[in-house]
C-alpha cells in the first residue's frame, strides 16, 4: 500500500512532471539543488499537515465553503513553516524569498486536499501527502541537478566537473529553466507511455494497432485483379442460375 | 518622481517580467494560452484584480496589520483578501457590467490561486513601496503578464500546425517555446537607466 502510493507519487502520477502542478516554484527555485531541496521539503511539510487536518475535519467542513476553509488551513501552516525557516535557517529563508509564502497558492496542496484528503481517512491521507510531497521534491531535485551541474558545474555547491569546466550560463537563466522542464516532461511522457504498460488507453498503442492492421490488410488488397475476377465469376454464376431458372 | 515611477513600471513590464523572469503566474500562462482571445480575457482579468488588490492590500497592511502588530498573519490575510476581492469583483461585474462579466467572468475564479497576484502584493510589502508605487507596480506587473500571455498565445496557435516528436506534443513544446520567449526577453536586461 505504502510502496504503491509512493511509486504513484514519484513516477506514475508525479505532481510536477505528469500532472504539471506547481510549475512556478519548479522554475524559479531550481537554479541550485539546495534551494530546490528547501522549497521541496517546505512544500512536503505543509502538504502533510494540511492533508492531516483536512482529513480530520472532512466531516465538519460544509461543502459550500470548503475551498475557503482549505485555503485558510493551508495558509496557517505555510505561515508557521515560514516563521520556523526564518528563525532557524535564515539564509535559506532569504534565498527562497517570496516563494516561501507562495506555497499557499501551490496547486498541488489544494489539489490533494480537494481530490484526496477530503474523501479519505487520516492515515491514507498522510501517506498520500508524503508520497506526493516526496515526488514533487524528487522532481525538483532532478531539475535543479541538471541546471546546477550544467549551468555552474557544481552540485549542492560542491564542484563536480572540475575547475576547467566552462559553465553554460544558459541553464541558470530563466529560459534554461523553461527548456529543461519542457525536455523532462517530454522524457517522462515518453517513459510512461510504453504500450506494454497501458495497452488500452494510451494513444501510442492505438496507433501501433492501426499500423499492424494496415499491414495485415495490405496483402489482401494487392491482388485487386483477382477480386474483380472472383466477382465476375460470381456474377456469371448468378446470371447462369437466373438463366437456368 | 515621475521618471522614477515610469522606470519602475517599464522594468516591471519588460526587464523583470512576471512570467518570463520571475516565474509568477505560470499556471494560467500555460493553461489559458491556447487561444489568443482567451489569453486577452485572462490578461484583462488579472490586470483588474492585481491593480485593485495592490491598492486594497496596501491599505489593509498599513492601517490594520502594522498598527495592531499582526504582521505574522500577513499570508493568511492577503490570500483571504484576494479571494474575497475576486468573489466581490465577480458579483459586481455580473450585476453592473454584464458585458465585461461575459468577457472575462470565467477566468475570475482561477485568479484566486494565481501566484502572480499574491506574489505582486508580497513584493510590494517586501520592497516597502508606498501607495502610488504599489498600485503602479501591481498594474505594470499585470501588463507584463498580459503582454507575455498574449505573445505566447500567438505562438501556441502556430505550434498547432507544427509536427514535433510525439513526446513533445502539447505542454513540453509549449514550455520550450516559453523558454525561447524568455530568452528574447533577457535581451531587455541590457537596458540601463543611468
Amino acid at each position: 500500500m505504502m510502496i504503491k502510493q509512493l511509486k504513484e507519487g514519484v513516477l506514475d502520477n508525479n505532481p510536477l512532471l505528469i500532472q504539471l502542478l506547481g510549475i512556478c516554484p519548479a522554475l524559479a527555485m531550481t537554479t541550485n539543488v539546495s534551494n530546490a531541496l528547501g522549497i521541496g521539503i517546505a512544500t512536503m511539510v505543509v502538504l502533510l499537515l494540511s492533508n492531516l487536518f483536512i482529513s480530520l475535519l472532512r466531516k465538519l467542513i460544509p461543502n459550500e465553503i470548503r475551498i475557503a476553509a482549505y485555503i485558510v488551513i493551508i495558509a496557517g501552516f505555510v505561515s508557521a513553516v515560514e516563521m520556523l525557516i526564518k528563525a532557524y535557517l535564515p539564509e535559506l529563508g532569504r534565498s527562497l524569498g517570496i516563494f516561501l509564502p507562495l506555497i499557499v497558492v501551490n496547486c498541488i496542496i489544494l489539489g490533494r486536499a480537494e481530490t484526496f484528503a477530503s474523501k479519505n481517512k487520516v492515515l491514507p491521507s498522510l501517506m498520500d501527502g508524503f508520497a506526493m510531497g516526496f515526488g514533487f521534491t524528487f522532481a525538483l531535485i532532478v531539475v535543479a541537478s541538471i541546471r546546477e551541474i550544467i549551468g555552474a558545474g557544481t552540485w549542492f555547491g560542491v564542484n563536480v566537473l572540475g575547475e576547467s569546466y566552462q559553465s553554460v550560463l544558459f541553464f541558470i537563466m530563466p529560459s534554461g529553466a523553461f527548456i529543461t522542464l519542457g525536455c523532462l516532461v517530454a522524457l517522462m511522457k515518453k517513459l510512461t507511455s510504453f504500450p506494454k504498460k497501458v495497452p488500452k488507453n494510451s494513444i501510442e498503442s492505438l496507433e501501433s494497432e492501426s499500423v499492424t492492421a494496415e499491414k495485415v490488410e495490405e496483402p489482401v488488397e494487392i491482388p485487386a485483379e483477382e477480386e474483380v475476377i472472383v466477382e465476375e465469376i460470381k456474377e456469371e454464376v448468378e446470371v447462369a442460375e437466373k438463366n437456368d431458372n | 518622481m515621475i521618471t522614477e515611477l515610469l522606470l519602475l513600471m517599464l522594468s516591471a513590464v519588460l526587464i523583470e517580467n512576471f512570467v518570463l523572469s520571475r516565474f509568477l503566474g505560470c499556471c494560467p500562462f500555460l493553461g489559458v494560452s491556447e487561444k489568443p482571445a482567451a489569453a486577452v480575457g485572462m490578461g484583462c482579468a488579472v490586470t483588474f484584480v492585481m491593480t485593485v488588490s495592490s491598492a486594497i492590500i496596501y491599505l489593509i497592511y498599513t492601517y490594520i496589520l502594522v498598527p495592531f502588530d499582526l504582521i505574522y498573519l500577513k499570508t493568511i490575510a492577503f490570500i483571504l483578501v484576494i479571494a474575497a476581492l475576486v468573489q466581490f469583483i465577480e458579483l459586481f461585474l455580473k450585476k453592473f457590467i454584464p458585458v465585461l462579466y461575459n468577457e472575462f467572468g470565467i477566468f475570475l475564479p482561477l485568479i484566486t490561486t494565481n501566484c502572480a497576484v499574491l506574489g505582486a502584493v508580497l513584493l510590494n510589502i517586501e520592497k516597502g513601496y508606498d501607495f502610488i508605487y504599489s498600485v503602479s507596480f501591481g498594474f505594470s506587473a499585470a501588463i507584463g503578464f498580459t503582454l507575455a500571455i498574449i505573445l505566447f498565445a500567438g505562438i501556441r496557435e502556430r505550434l498547432e500546425f507544427a509536427d514535433p516528436p510525439k513526446a513533445f506534443r502539447g505542454i513540453p513544446l509549449a514550455l520550450v517555446a516559453a523558454g525561447l520567449i524568455a530568452m528574447a526577453f533577457t535581451g531587455f536586461h541590457g537596458i540601463s537607466f543611468s
